[in-house]
């Protein structure tokens, strides 16, 4: 028996604590691990270069699927680096909006984060409520864009279209009518922000309710402290931004630091952690839900008393209303220009990167006077984060690598690309 | 704005001719390096405590081939030659063996955005590869150990070898992927495609069978508004 010392095991790509396509090629001595070797790739579409083949605008529906759990946090990187490039601000209520979408967004990854990583170390009944949370947040993305996931909602120079001035309501069913079917649609009398108002009364209960679940419980935090421990200077090496970085003790906001959108007149905090180990960072990610249901709130507040347009009145860059273009012949020709080639964008680079829930999505352009860009890359979060698995995982137990990519929060979509 | 400035002028005391090419563009700091300087130059971004760059956000390669160059072109219509649209090489536009491999210079480089916590500060630099012989920029892995990953995604997808590198493997492609999909000249629908193949009972390789179909031609187009809006920024910075 003693002959054979380490081995290797294989861990994935199938398997389902790997959050997708994660094939981990594990060096074991006994139980415990010497080396780990991350295979991503799996899921390589490669967006960044389908990007260069199409006008700018066509790309802004496959930011959506890199982080497809943070949707709208990827187009508004991309949007604000053409923003950037171009020269143009997004009118103040479309700011708003996209500063209450981010946060929703925030909100939706972060349930998604914790359901899961709970089921990973074995606390089953969160997933499910936090999947039912998700679906009210859901209901807002398919409100006001029509699509529940993939939104393709934000442009640049504002977004897409005003928030709706009602929201669609369950229709009756064998199982859901009379006093339940009013019920269910108890939220959905008035507008969205009516409904975005109720949600943001409701959540923190339910956050407190998470906390019961799994703060003080034992197995919980026996699965999670001094478990995958990064010190502050090499989350700083080692390219961590976001909660990984905070959850290692340094204060580094996007939102606060080099602030976008209407993120300087909301009023939140930022949470940071003491130890950076994985229940650190849980405690971060719990206490960010709660400040960016803070900001959804002011940001309801705003909207509902400032009503203004939400795209820039620049027909070179936004499309003129259906009702102008049958009207007017300048209207017309720009509506065709830009649904056929496109707005062309000055010669140029620029990053912009915005605080994503899985920390700083940025997205690098370059353009050459034309109407596609000519190279653009995207830099997501989990890539860097991953890249620090075996760094994190090794001299530690196997189950122990469960909880390290749990709290890497990684999805395969933005690694890969 | 003003953080940039004064980050140019101290770039420009400190390094003098190791850093050229400085360019202020929306707020952004662009400036390159040579490789022989590379390292020397961002370990010195990293330790000097008025730069302090303690983070390299991002790595990336780029491929200068066909930079600036329309497909739709508009310069020599008649009433006699009408030549739109011929000189179509943009992605997604030809097969391998249509590819074109001329050479030009300054072709490929390697470009990094570090952060600066401290000062709360970006600067984005360029290394270009060599043009002739080997396609090499040193590596940064010892400088940040978070290049590790991003210089062997740049190796995988553009071929610049990162000398100096512990692990430079392919990573984003397939296990025995040819060729380096995000250059130029590497068309957009590949060369290779994969099914299961029922009689040998696994999957097989063959040649792709789609043509290279792109719609909307790049269309090249210097509009009068953003001189305008490049001359006020030139003027702001």
């Amino acid at each position: 028996m003693s002959e054979i010392k380490n081995y290797t095991i294989n861990f994935g790509p199938q398997h389902p604590a790997a959050h997708g396509v994660l094939r981990l090629i594990l060096e074991m001595d006994g139980e415990v691990i010497v080396h780990a070797d991350p295979h991503v790739g799996l899921l390589h579409r490669g967006t960044e270069k389908l990007a260069e083949s199409k006008p700018f605008n066509h790309s802004i529906g496959y930011m959506d699927r890199l982080d497809y759990v943070s949707m709208m946090c990827n187009e508004h990187g991309y949007v604000r680096s053409i923003e950037k490039l171009l020269n143009i601000d997004a009118p103040i209520r479309a700011q708003y909006i996209r500063t209450m979408f981010d946060e929703i967004t925030r909100i939706l990854n972060h349930l998604m984060w914790i359901g899961t990583h709970g089921l990973d170390l074995g606390a089953m009944t969160l997933f499910l409520y936090a999947f039912r949370e998700r679906e009210y947040l859901m209901d807002c993305y398919e409100a006001v864009s029509g699509a529940r996931m993939h939104a393709t909602y934000y442009r640049p120079g504002g977004v897409y279209r005003d928030l709706p001035d009602y929201m669609p309501k369950h229709a009756e069913s064998k199982w859901t009518k009379g006093k339940a079917l009013k019920q269910v649609n108890a939220w959905r009398e008035g507008s969205l922000l009516d409904f975005i108002e109720h949600f943001t009364n409701y959540f923190p209960e339910k956050i407190a309710e998470y906390n019961t679940l799994l703060t003080d419980n034992r197995i919980w935090k026996q699965r999670t402290v001094g478990i995958g421990v990064v010190s502050p200077e090499r989350a700083l090496q080692l390219g961590f931004t976001g909660p990984m970085l905070r959850g290692s003790g340094i204060e580094w906001d996007l939102r606060k630091k080099q602030t976008y959108a209407a993120y300087d007149k909301v009023d939140f905090d930022i949470p940071v952690g003491v130890n950076g180990d994985c229940y650190d960072r849980y405690l971060v990610r719990m206490e960010e839900m709660v400040q960016s249901n803070k900001i959804i709130a002011q940001c309801v507040k705003w909207l509902k008393d400032n009503p203004g347009p939400v795209m820039l009145d620049d027909y070179k860059v936004a499309p003129p209303s259906r009702e102008m273009m049958k009207n007017d012949m300048e209207s017309l020709i720009h509506h065709f220009k830009l649904f056929t080639e496109g707005y062309t964008v000055p010669k140029g680079e620029a990053y912009a990167a915005v605080e994503a829930p899985k920390g700083e999505f940025g997205v690098y352009l370059v353009a050459d006077d034309s109407n596609k860009p000519f190279r653009m890359k995207v830099r997501a979060p989990g890539f860097a984060h991953i890249s620090a698995m075996n760094e994190m995982v090794k001299g530690s137990m196997l189950a122990d690598v469960v909880s390290v990519i749990g709290t890497m929060d990684i999805v395969f979509g933005e690694i890969d690309r | 704005m003003n953080t940039t400035t004064s980050l140019e002028k101290k770039l420009k005391a400190h390094f003098g001719e190791l850093i050229t090419n400085i360019v202020v563009q929306h707020g952004e700091l662009t400036a390159e390096v040579a490789p022989e300087n590379w390292q020397q130059v961002c370990t010195q971004l990293r330790d000097d405590a008025q730069f302090s760059f303690e983070q390299l956000i991002d790595l990336c390669g780029i491929d200068y081939l066909t930079f600036g160059e329309g497909e739709w072109n508009t310069d020599d219509v008649s009433s006699t030659g009408f030549s739109r649209g011929i000189s179509a090489k943009g992605p997604g536009r030809f097969s391998w063996e249509e590819r074109e491999t001329e050479l030009i210079e300054k072709r490929f480089a390697a470009v990094v955005h570090l952060l600066s916590i401290k000062h709360n500060n970006r600067i984005r630099l360029k290394c270009f590869a060599p043009d002739s012989g080997v396609l090499a920029v040193p590596s940064l892995v010892k400088v940040w150990a978070g290049a590790d990953w991003f210089e062997r995604e740049a190796f995988d997808l553009f071929g610049i070898i990162f000398i100096g590198h512990p692990d430079l493997r392919r990573i984003l492609t397939d296990y025995g992927f040819i060729g380096h999909p995000f250059r130029k000249d590497f068309p957009l629908i590949g060369n290779v495609e994969v099914r299961y193949d029922e009689e040998k009972g696994r999957v097989v390789y063959e040649p792709v069978s789609i043509e290279p179909r792109v719609t909307i031609p790049k269309t090249i187009r210097k509009d009068a508004r953003y001189a305008e809006n490049q001359e006020q920024l030139e003027g702001d910075s």
